[in-house]
């Protein structure tokens, strides 16, 4: 006999608070594409960059509460709100979604690297005499994508954030209709980013069949509770494999960069912004919550290898980029180095590595989107200028363009005082504290390489002629781009002289193992008559999609409603036939 | 009173932040002025920090600013350190700076970036106090990277000269070698102690193990040795005298050269508990150094390169004196060659702004009358750096020998033909530039028959220098007459005594580098006053204490002096009454520098960059040469959609295939069975 009837309704237990910054992007996007499909041409270009602009704000504000319920309402001056206790970490949507302070605080980074990525998009189509509010929508999407894949919880949820992300990011990469090079960037992109996610969906197939299930916390519990051991412990290891080959793919490490290079090059510019920061940011999310949270007990098994990855992004990546001339493929390179450095603190599996991501995926998204936003400036009309021979002599015809660069660069370098020291040093700190001071040697000389090739661009923007075919025109800086340039420079420096700040934020950023919440079979209320705790056993309980084992407390059910009969479930009860312990309490007892 | 020590690099961060805002509009000689006043008053701060130092009982001050950077358990905070070597390095750091501030009024009178210069200056100074001043290792890499980046930029400043861009980048280069050893050091220290502040992390020194200590010296030793420019990284410091003259003077010779020296004295308690081999090491690098590099100054025509080979050459002795145990003689002979190394580059630049810019020793002869105050100054700086009694460099010289010799006589003997060598070479330069007869008039040339072959543009000889037979050829030929084109030089050409900005300096050093082996007259002991204030420093480093008997010691300074009077007579004889001729004293190898640089220089051109370039090519040849062996087959079956694409997709793909299978292949490995 079964519980409860078979129409019940479990539905999961939603915190709308964790969801508002999603839905906001979500909603901002899908109204952008409404409202430019029925005005046509008749809304002016710069309405869509402002809208695009205040979704992005927006996104930012509704973090707000959440990072205010999960760290104390102190923390979040404008809501403060002294009646609500801060609840901690949490995970909703039947535990598929978390909320922790590294979600919350990597949503906010990308709501606020959107404000300048969507900022330089907007110089760019003004200079381009571009209409595409489109641009807009899709890095809309990509962000929600990101903030999906930094708050996923379950390798499903996960796959669908990177798949969200991946897909805009394919189309924004053709976005050049112009440019041949964009086209084959965007079909490179599609073709290899096809293969590795076919490569990542296959790891979740593996360690669903190893474990069960797909949800990390489960991944996690269960790895706790047994070692796999045969072929079953290959099933694991195998999945584990694919999953660091899908985000390899997707943070470009050696040898799965060889997209990068070109897919950087072709790319529209002022995108570039976006796929190296908010991009990064969200797969490096996934990486560190997958590997360092749910498969903290298997650190002996993809430890090595992301040492080995590591190693090679750190050296390939530095080496590489020394023989470019092209700007744009050369700092396709050098953020292929940093991604290794951002390795170090992955590889750590700790606290402090966790903490070290976060410094250097916040540092490095500044950085990055600087550095970009220079490029799309310099690259002129068409945006078709990016040899070294078109920077030549840049500082002297736009000093403050080639001063703002050279001041990314040098960050970039490591330099001290800057954001870029600062992350490079938490990195190294993590990987010794780890015990594996020997890549942190690796990364320093990896380090002392690609600073040659910061030095390079600044050389030849400072001390080289300009040759004869280089455009010496002045480089204008529009305020929209100007706004971003400024953003970024004054993060840079301020993380690189008042450092404590960001590490504050970045030490209870670390992702939580959360239990999920109970599903909702009722809202409590008024009529409830029955106090319901039950403690299922392994199978799970009859009536109950899929195994939940634990304890779960149902609340207040309104016995009436769902079909029962009270005396039915006491005589129930009493013979002991239901295979798990109930625990009820009537408010009025039948009979 | 030494809570102003904060104030000390805040003047000159000040200055630099106004020139860096209103610099333009200062124009000149505001800016140059303001910038000098600002370094001029951290002087005085420096001073006053000085005698409040001197009336503390501990006779160390510790001032904590800001905790900077809280990483886990470990925080670092931004402080500074003032002890009797930070004292004393404050002093003769801003004391010079501020001379040769002053001086570069006069001398970059006129250029069209006056106060960017003056800005760059400002920031160097601000860099080397933190980096002198810093509490902690990391504040002290802050100031290494400072002084570093400022000095590249500075040797860049003319950088309309392609060499001088590109001597910028050799400097840059060769440090980031030394960078990387600091880097690695300084985490090593701060793993091993979990602070890196010296206060901290120095009293627990004696208690390391012998191979943590180890590791931690040399590696901070190959920072020392790039920044120090120590034998083999010593092959930018030459080169770096394409910048200014008073670049040359404050950076490359008195302050930010030191720094590796002052490094190693500052972790003596960590050098004393390394392997035994470590400090004999360190004894070694200096003294060959200091030979080597002398025996190149020989062979230099540049006024500027025979004085920064003999920078590199006195560099050595400092390294020596430490290898030795004689951290307070290396500390000495820093402050003395401060001054009188300052004040020879400062003449060089007074002679070269006389000459109309013109370096070539040759083209000179005979200055003594045009420039007469110059040549009062250079006489003194010059019997110093000989090491002519009574002056500075003979005191400071010759405690490092005593040292030496009661330590290892090779490494004396070492010491002393250098010694003899640098008298040669300076006589040699004095002897040229300053007597003799004059070379700036072409009509006296045609007088003296030269051979038309001879006389080439400037352009030419500047590419003699990198080719050694051309050179050769033209040391011979230059042994007669010179060998540089002197023709831009209008015909009633006369040198002229440069301005009064540009003399009192000279004159104020002069004195210093005259009277500075006052400090510590080497006998009787209780005349060691400079010892005797470091003395606390370098309690935990176990010094040598000189064993020798006051009779030897004067034997030793007799020796000395008679070797540096001897050097100097050998030169007269060849170079002033041309006794002997002087094309064989001068040959190819040593002008080229024992080839070391050209060899560098070919490696890096040839099999260097092609090893850059071979390994950027992984990804095409060697990734992609091993996909498409194993892949042969898979590659077969792509063939069919090979029309999609040039065969780049496929090949990425492949190469994402090749790291998928190596990764899947190591997870085979980690089965338990």
């Amino acid at each position: 006999m079964e519980l409860f009837p078979s129409d019940a309704v479990f539905t999961p237990d939603v915190s709308w608070v964790a969801l508002w910054p999603m839905v906001v992007m979500a909603l901002g996007g899908l109204l952008l594409l409404t409202i430019s499909s029925l005005g046509k041409g008749r809304i002016p270009r710069p309405f869509y960059a402002l809208w695009a602009v205040l979704t992005s704000v927006g996104s930012f504000i509704t973090a707000i509460p959440l990072w205010a319920q999960v760290h104390g309402w102190e923390d979040a001056v404008l809501w403060y709100d002294p009646e609500v206790d801060p609840t901690g970490p949490f995970s909703t949507v039947g535990g598929v979604i978390a909320a922790d302070g590294f979600s919350v605080f990597l949503t906010m980074l990308i709501a606020v690297s959107m404000v300048a990525v969507v900022l330089v998009i907007e110089a760019y189509l003004d200079r381009e005499q571009d209409r595409f509010p489109e641009m807009f929508a899709l890095t809309m999407f990509a962000a929600l994508g990101g903030m999906v894949m930094v708050s996923a919880n379950d390798l499903i949820v996960l796959l669908l954030g990177l798949e969200t992300l991946s897909v805009a990011a394919y189309v924004l990469a053709a976005m050049d209709l112009r440019r041949v090079q964009s086209q084959e960037a965007g079909f490179k992109y599609f073709v290899l980013g096809a293969f590795s996610s076919a490569f990542f969906l296959y790891g979740i197939a593996f360690i669903y069949g190893a474990t069960g299930g797909t949800g990390l916390v489960h991944i996690t519990d269960f790895l706790a509770a047994n070692v796999l051991l045969g072929s079953s412990g290959l099933m694991l290891l195998l999945g584990l494999g694919l999953l660091i080959v899908g985000f390899a793919f997707k943070v470009a490490l050696v040898p799965f960069h060889s997209w990068s290079p070109d897919v950087y090059d072709g790319t529209p510019s002022p995108l570039v912004t976006f796929m190296s920061s908010v991009v990064k940011v969200a797969a490096f999310a996934g990486m560190l919550r997958v590997l360092v949270m749910a498969f903290e007990s298997a650190g002996a098994d993809w430890r090595p290898v992301i040492q080995g990855l590591a190693v090679l992004s750190l050296v390939g990546g530095a080496l590489g980029a020394i023989v470019q001339s092209n700007v744009k493929r050369l700092l396709a390179y050098s953020s292929i180095s940093h991604a290794g450095f951002i390795l170090l603190g992955v590889e750590a599996a700790s606290d402090v590595g966790t903490a070290a991501v976060v410094i250097y995926l916040t540092a490095y998204s500044a950085l990055v989107i600087g550095s970009f936003t220079v490029v799309t400036l310099v690259a002129r009309s068409g945006d078709r200028l990016h040899t070294l021979t078109d920077y030549q002599g840049l500082g002297r015809t736009s000093p403050l363009v080639a001063g703002l660069f050279t001041f990314f660069l040098l960050a970039q370098a490591g330099v001290p005082f800057t954001a870029g020291f600062y992350a490079k040093f938490s990195a190294v700190i993590a990987a010794v504290d780890a015990g594996t001071a020997w890549l942190a040697a690796v990364a320093m000389l990896s380090a002392v390489i690609a600073a040659y090739l910061y030095l390079r661009l600044v050389v030849t923007m400072w001390f080289v002629d300009p040759a004869a075919e280089t455009d010496t025109s002045h480089v204008g800086v529009p305020a929209a781009a100007g706004i971003a340039l400024a953003g970024c420079a004054a993060a840079v420096l301020w993380i690189g002289i008042f450092p404590n700040t960001l590490t504050d934020w970045a030490e209870r950023s670390v992702p939580a193992v959360v239990q999920p919440a109970p599903p909702n079979l009722v809202e409590s209320g008024d009529e409830a008559d029955a106090d319901v705790e039950f403690e299922v056993g392994p199978d799970g309980m009859p009536g109950m999609p899929g195994p939940m084992p634990g304890e779960m407390d149902f609340g207040e059910l309104d016995l009436e409603s769902l079909g029962i009969d009270p005396a039915e479930l006491e005589a129930m009860l009493e013979g002991g036939d239901l295979g798990f312990d109930v625990d009820v309490e009537f408010e009025d007892p039948p009979g | 009173m030494v809570d102003l020590i904060w104030l000390v690099p805040a003047l000159p961060l000040v200055g630099f932040a106004v020139l860096l805002v209103a610099g333009r509009r200062m124009g000149e000689p505001a800016a140059g002025w303001f910038a000098t006043a600002m370094v001029g008053a951290s002087f005085l701060t420096a001073v006053v920090a000085f005698i409040g130092l001197g009336g503390l009982e501990e006779q160390v001050f510790v001032q904590t600013l800001f905790t900077w950077m809280p990483t886990g358990d470990i925080s670092i905070d931004a402080g500074f350190y003032l002890d009797p070597l930070s004292g004393v390095m404050i002093l003769f750091v801003t004391g010079v700076a501020t001379l040769i501030h002053m001086y570069s009024i006069g001398y970059m009178h006129g250029d069209p970036n006056f106060s960017k210069f003056f800005l760059y200056l400002n920031l160097f100074v601000f860099s080397m106090l933190v980096l002198v001043l810093g509490d902690n290792l990391l504040m002290t890499f802050l100031g290494w990277e400072g002084v570093g980046a400022c000095s590249y930029f500075l040797i860049s400043f003319w950088f309309t000269k392609p060499a001088n861009a590109s001597a910028g980048k050799k400097a840059f280069v060769t440090n980031r070698i030394g960078d990387w050893g600091f880097m690695v050091g300084m985490f090593m220290v701060l793993f091993t102690f979990g602070t890196l502040s010296y206060s901290e992390f120095l009293p627990l020194a004696p208690g390391l193990a012998t191979t943590t200590a180890t590791f931690i010296a040399v590696m901070l030793l190959i920072g020392a040795i790039g920044k120090s420019a120590q034998m083999p990284l010593f092959v930018w410091l030459p080169d770096a005298m394409a910048g200014p003259t008073p670049v040359s003077a404050l950076i490359h010779a008195a302050t930010m050269v030191t720094a590796g020296v002052y490094l190693l004295a500052r972790i003596n308690p960590v050098l004393a508990v390394s392997a035994d081999w470590v400090l004999p090491l360190i004894a070694w690098i200096g003294a060959i150094t200091a030979f080597v590099a002398a025996t190149i100054a020989v062979a230099q025509n540049d006024i500027k390169k025979v004085l920064a080979f003999s920078t590199v050459s006195q560099l050595g002795y400092m390294f020596l004196a430490i290898g030795v145990g004689a951290y307070w003689a290396a500390i000495f002979h820093m402050i003395t060659h401060a001054f009188f190394k300052a004040l020879l580059f400062l003449c060089a630049g007074s002679v070269i702004h006389g000459m109309h810019e013109h370096q070539d020793m040759r083209v000179m002869g005979a200055l003594k009358k045009f420039l007469p105050i110059t040549f009062g100054a250079y006489i003194v700086g010059w019997l110093s750096l000989a090491g002519v009694p009574p002056f500075s460099g003979f005191f400071s010289k010759d405690e490092i020998l005593a040292y030496a010799f009661d330590v290892n006589p090779v490494l004396w003997f070492i010491g002393l033909a250098a010694a003899g060598l640098t008298a040669f070479y300076m006589g040699r330069q004095a002897f040229t530039v300053f007597w003799g007869t004059p070379h700036w008039h072409p009509e006296e040339e045609s007088v003296e028959e030269v051979p038309p072959a001879v006389t080439g543009t400037e352009a030419e000889v500047l590419a003699d220098a990198d080719d050694p037979a051309a050179t050769s050829a033209a040391t011979v030929v230059a042994t007669a007459q010179p060998a540089v084109d002197v023709s831009d030089l209008p015909d009633d050409f006369e040198p002229h005594e440069s301005p009064w900005t540009m003399t009192v300096p000279l004159v104020v050093l002069a004195v210093a580098a005259a009277f500075g082996g006052l400090l510590n007259i080497p006998l009787p002991s209780s005349l060691h006053f400079l010892e005797r204030w470091l003395s606390p420093v370098f309690e935990l480093g176990g010094p040598t204490k000189l064993s020798l008997s006051d009779g030897s010691i004067l034997l030793l300074l007799s020796v000395s002096a008679l070797v540096a009077i001897g050097g100097t007579l050998a030169a007269a004889a060849v170079y002033l009454w041309h006794k002997v001729p002087s094309a064989p004293l001068e040959p190819a190898v040593l002008a080229n520098g024992w080839y070391i640089d050209s060899s560098i220089t070919a490696f890096m051109g040839g099999p260097g960059t092609a090893g850059f370039q071979a390994t950027a090519d992984v990804d095409t040849k060697v990734v992609d040469g091993a996909v498409l062996g194993v892949g042969a087959g898979v590659g077969r079956l792509a063939q069919a959609s090979r029309y999609l694409q040039s065969g780049h997709v496929r090949r990425y793909a492949l190469s994402v295939g090749v790291g998928t299978v190596v990764i899947l292949g190591f997870m085979f490995t980690r089965v338990v069975i």
